[in-house]
């Protein structure tokens, strides 16, 4: 297997060679070129995943992690050192599964949609960079790893948001982004302190090992304002997580990355990196659940939290890729939700595979979906739905394919969204039913708003086009036919077979009461939206004056974004920064200031002593020595 | 004759050269193959020290040679190198090198490099020697140029400048040499050598209790301590380009260098005592360094308040007295040195460009300056910690070495100089946002050059060394903490 580790240095090599020498070739051989390297891993990873699945993975009916390639990188002490690695187990070979296969369908895709711009070559430059910390990120041994290519991503993400560099909107975007995902990678960082300062170790396989022993022995059960050390070190830790995967109230960078070019959305704001983590949890899983049981119970609550709130934003938004973008907040909350209803080792473990599960399944209809998106957009030339409707007529391709992600992502069987969803719903079905029925309200949105947008935009009237709005080529129609093919069959995989929170198989099967209840959850909601947007009509506009305070708070995205540029302009800037340097400037500073002056000014009072006029000096002496002798007269 | 008494050689040769020559051709002849022969050196001395390291193992101090000046005051020159040198001089020879391309266009191009040469003879004499006396004297040999060079050479403000800064370091220099008189006779007045003193003198705790606080302020002064920063922002802002990497690059080493050879090798018993109070003060300037740069409007104030920020991490993870934190420190100094003296050149190239410096009078620069603005996005990412470049592992080593410290006082520190990892992201892509990216601000900039080849020399040269760094940091590391070792052994046998 040792071959595996050319699936990093081949995006690496492409990143390094279209940066440096891109500029000069002609653009669509900076494409071809970046997209053959991607094929070329794609390969690889269906090779490694082949590999693994079916021939060295499974020892004694479990899954085993297998480390093909790793060397010391940087040593802090004799125990804690940052290793370069490649672990591989089923979780793993599943993400290079997904992230390949979604990245080779953006770079293909990319080539028809981002024809002609400007940076053409550095636009595939940085995808492969991404893709190279991406790759690096979901094969890491230990959690420094893990963390730096956490980082990688996030400088990733950044420059293709803010790929439009001259657009100021995008260039806020990507600094929010940043900014937003480093303050959580702050707790991130913490959380390792605190955990490698206990345990001596930063490889996973250590952590997670016998049921995370040496977690729950090593932490001397110190508390602190209530929690146990263990359980700060990994709260913190999620913190890192939930800002990448955008869970309340740390979301609100993903909406503003939309300025970034849709391909881009799909692969990192939809299908790879906001799933991280979701991914960090997973792979701490077992230090999770015997170490901080409590929480794992939080992250529950989160994520069924932000699933309801980001659902309840998608309702009302009117940019196409907003309503994405929502709609990808609340998806991954379910997973997050899933990991935290989960319990640990056979059918109890079916929040852990069923989050895996929907991980696989949400990563292809919503790369889809924003992919389908991106062809209307490219089409129309507009992000908001009002300049859309009626597309139905012109894109056939484009709407089909459309159509199937949003059954797929409403949970309607056969597509693959109903069998991962269906398992998420019925592991919090049997452990926390608050949990399970508000992910059924979400599963009732979910299907609302997407078919909300899918009627709005292809059908409901026709709207006058300036341009006649014409199907994509094939560049572009071929990724979304792909995806639309996974889309429809991903959910048979017996992912139980593969992925479980212990390593060993189980068996998985439908919970027919649990289906029902989404199934008609689901029909509901596509039936309102048919109702209410399939043909134009005023219905829309009378309930949201019927329900004012609610729709104006839901459009407004409950004011976060408000809060954040308080926290930053006010907060940050005003209130702390502002003052510091005026103290530094005022008071420091004028300090030293003041002692050169005085140091001035005395030397001007006592420069005349030194006037060079004998007399004068003659007078002091004569005074001093009289002075001298008064004072050895009185005093001796 | 040893190779270490090339790096004092070698410029003086060039000053003799200078005066000489009187074409600017000759000039910049003279400048490049002297900053060249530097570095060529250094990459001798490394093949060299790696080999003498390997035939004596146990040697705390390589390459050792000592000339008597003064008997009766027991003054000697002694020369010797570990890791922590080696690194130093080689960071040197790379900013001095850089430099030189750097002010490729200067007016009284001779008297500049003149003193340009001596403030680098004052450089290397520092981190080359190993006796108080020579060590004091090179250290003042680096800093008197430094007045004309931002008096004479600088913009705006610069006799103001170079008081301040020249009064600020003077004044620090003051506490510094009482120090090294109290070292010298508290521990009996036979020797001014480091090694000696550390090895087999003693000082009496009583005494330490007052050196440690006047070396360490001493050179906390260039090191930028909280609070005598003040010197750096305003100093930097004046001086020219060259100097400005040379003095944040290298000169503001001095100060981290000295307080971990001399205040806290020498004083072990006191470091221990009395590290919190200096503690506290680095930890303060690491947030507030960070938090004052956010609302600055001028790149070299932004710049010299990041450099604070950086610096005082030096020094903190310096006093956090462990292996790994200390190994941190001088990955900190190597690593702040490169990508400052990159910041400076590149603000240096754009103002000379645009002649302004103010953040609120240049946007989309990226479309103008490409070269120029990649090469700025770099350091940016470099100065917030990007892993791939030399912030990251430097940051990383420290704050996992400060955790090891048991105690929640250096927990909490540890913590709070964490936070300077969000704010530097802050004001760094405030920064790059308002001035690299966007609409073109001001449209006479449309149509100014890129960088020319020499100031692509010095920033590749600088780039390269950055992700030298980032990539590679074992090798690195592994050299430097074998040669911290000693100290932390000395550290360890006092409590």
């Amino acid at each position: 297997m040792e071959y595996s580790i050319l699936i990093l240095i081949t995006p690496f090599v492409l990143f390094l060679f279209l940066g440096l020498v891109g500029g000069k070739l002609k653009p669509n051989l900076a494409g071809i070129i970046g997209t053959l390297g991607m094929g070329f891993c794609s390969v690889l990873a269906y090779s490694i995943a082949y590999q693994y699945f079916f021939v060295i993975g499974k020892t004694a009916d479990t899954w085993q992690s297998v480390i093909p390639f790793s060397f010391e990188w940087l040593r802090f002490t004799e125990l804690l050192h940052i290793d370069l690695g490649i672990l591989l187990d089923p979780i793993s070979v599943m993400m290079l599964v997904v992230i390949t296969t979604v990245s080779l369908m953006v770079h293909i895709y990319s080539l028809g949609y981002m024809h002609g711009e400007d940076g053409f070559q550095r636009y595939y430059a940085f995808l492969s960079l991404f893709s190279f910390s991406m790759l690096g990120l979901v094969v890491a041994t230990n959690i420094f790893q893990m963390y730096i290519f956490w980082e990688l991503v996030g400088v990733s993400s950044y420059s293709l948001i803010g790929f439009y560099y001259q657009k100021p909107s995008a260039v806020r975007a990507s600094k929010k982004a940043f900014i937003v995902t480093r303050f959580a990678d702050l707790g991130f960082l913490v959380g390792i302190l605190i955990l490698s300062y206990y345990t001596k170790t930063f490889d996973f396989a250590a952590l997670t090992a016998n049921n995370a022993e040496l977690v729950t022995t090593s932490f001397a059960g110190g508390t602190f304002m209530g929690l146990s050390l263990v359980s700060w070190a990994l709260a913190l830790i999620f913190m890192g997580g939930a800002g990448k995967s955008a869970m309340f109230p740390l979301h609100i960078w993903l909406p503003d990355a939309m300025e970034g070019p849709t391909p881009v959305s799909a692969l990192i704001h939809a299908a790879t990196m906001v799933v991280a983590g979701v991914f960090l949890v997973a792979r701490l899983f077992p230090v999770y659940i015997f170490g901080a049981p409590e929480v794992l119970t939080m992250i529950a609550y989160i994520g069924a939290f932000t699933a309801l709130f980001a659902a309840v934003i998608a309702i009302t938004q009117t940019d196409i890729k907003r309503v994405l973008a929502f709609s990808t907040i609340s998806q991954i909350a379910y997973m997050m939700a899933a990991l935290g209803v989960s319990g640990y080792g056979d059918h109890d473990g079916l929040g852990y595979m069923s989050s895996m599960f929907h991980l696989f399944t949400h990563a292809f209809f919503k790369a889809l979906l924003f992919l389908g998106a991106g062809s209307v957009i490219h089409a129309v030339h507009s992000n908001e739905m009002k300049d859309m409707g009626g597309l139905h007529k012109y894109m056939k391709i484009t709407s089909i394919t459309f159509f199937i992600a949003c059954l797929a992502i409403a949970g309607i069987p056969p597509f693959s969204g109903f069998f991962s969803k269906d398992e998420i719903l019925a592991a919090a079905f049997h452990n926390q039913p608050l949990i399970f029925w508000t992910l059924w309200v979400v599963a009732g949105l979910t299907a609302f708003y997407m078919f909300r947008l899918y009627f709005g935009v292809f059908f409901n009237g026709k709207r006058d086009y300036h341009h006649k709005p014409h199907e994509s080529g094939f560049t572009m129609a071929l990724p979304l036919i792909i995806l639309a093919v996974f889309s429809i069959f991903t959910g048979f995989i017996p992912f139980s077979e593969y992925i479980s929170s212990d390593g060993k198989p189980f068996d998985m099967h439908i919970d027919m009461t649990v289906a029902t209840l989404s199934v008609v959850a689901a029909i509901v909601g596509i039936a309102v939206a048919y109702v209410l947007y399939f043909k134009d009509s005023e219905k829309p506009a009378m309930l949201a004056n019927r329900f004012k305070g609610l729709y104006t708070l839901s459009i407004n995205k409950f004011y976060l974004d408000e809060v954040w540029l308080f926290v930053t302009k006010k907060v940050i800037f005003n209130c702390i920064s502002r003052p510091i340097a005026w103290f530094d400037k005022q008071v420091i500073d004028g300090t030293m200031d003041n002692i050169a002056n005085v140091t001035q000014k005395v030397s001007h009072r006592v420069r005349f002593l030194q006037s060079g006029h004998t007399q004068r000096y003659i007078a002091f002496f004569v005074m001093g020595a009289i002075l001298i002798a008064i004072a050895v007269f009185i005093f001796v | 004759m040893n190779i270490l008494s090339l790096f004092v050689l070698i410029p003086v040769l060039m000053i003799l050269f200078l005066f000489l020559s009187k074409e600017m051709k000759t000039i910049r002849t003279i400048m490049v193959a002297g900053a060249s022969a530097l570095l060529a050196v250094t990459a001798v001395l490394i093949v060299v020290f790696l080999k003498e390291r390997a035939a004596n193992p146990d040697a705390e101090m390589l390459l050792v040679q000592s000339w008597t000046w003064y008997k009766p005051l027991n003054i000697a020159m002694t020369l010797g190198v570990d890791g922590i040198s080696v690194v130093m001089i080689a960071l040197s020879s790379i900013i001095v090198f850089t430099g030189v391309f750097s002010s490729w266009n200067m007016n009284m191009a001779k008297e500049f490099f003149l003193w340009y040469c001596l403030l680098t003879i004052g450089v290397f004499g520092f981190f080359i020697t190993i006796d108080l006396f020579s060590m004091f004297m090179f250290y003042e040999v680096a800093l008197i140029p430094m007045y004309l060079l931002i008096g004479l050479w600088g913009t705006g403000k610069k006799e103001y400048s170079a008081m301040k800064l020249t009064l600020m370091l003077m004044g620090g220099s003051a506490f510094l040499m009482i120090g090294i008189i109290g070292i010298y006779f508290a521990s009996g007045a036979t020797t001014f050598n480091l090694l000696e003193i550390a090895n087999n003198l003693h000082i009496p705790i009583e005494q330490q209790r007052w050196i440690f606080p006047a070396t360490f302020l001493g050179f906390g002064v260039l090191g930028a301590l909280f609070p005598f920063h003040t010197w750096s922002p305003d100093g930097h802002a004046a001086a020219p380009t060259s100097v400005s990497m040379l003095h944040a690059g290298v000169l503001m080493k001095l100060g981290g260098y000295g307080c971990f050879r001399v205040a806290i090798y020498l004083m072990p018993e006191a470091a221990h005592e009395l590290g919190w109070i200096f503690l506290i003060l680095t930890g303060i300037s690491v947030v507030y360094g960070a938090f004052s740069a956010v609302v600055q409007t001028d790149l070299k104030y932004i710049n010299a308040y990041s450099s604070v920020s950086h610096c005082g991490l030096v020094l903190f993870a310096i006093l956090m007295l462990n292996q790994t934190a200390m190994t941190g420190a001088v990955m900190q100094m190597l690593s702040h040195g490169l990508m400052t003296a990159l910041f400076f050149a590149l603000i240096g190239l754009i103002y000379g460009r645009t002649h302004t410096r103010d953040i609120r009078e240049m946007g989309g620069l990226m479309k103008i300056m490409p070269f120029a603005s990649v090469c700025y996005v770099i350091a940016g990412l470099a100065s917030l910690g990007l892993p791939g470049l030399s912030g990251f592992v430097a940051e990383m080593t420290i704050f996992v070495g400060a955790f090891q410290n048991t105690g929640v006082f250096y927990t909490v520190l540890t913590i709070v100089a964490c936070c300077s990892i969000v704010i530097t992201a802050v004001y760094i892509l405030r920064t790059v946002g308002k001035i690299l990216y966007g609409p073109i601000q001001d449209t006479h900039h449309i149509g100014l050059p890129d960088a020319a080849w020499y100031e692509k020399v010095s920033a590749v040269g600088l780039i390269v060394a950055i992700v030298f760094m980032g990539f590679y940091p074992f090798g690195i590391s592994n050299i430097i903490s074998e040669s911290v070792l000693p100290i932390i052994t000395k550290l360890s046998t006092v409590i």
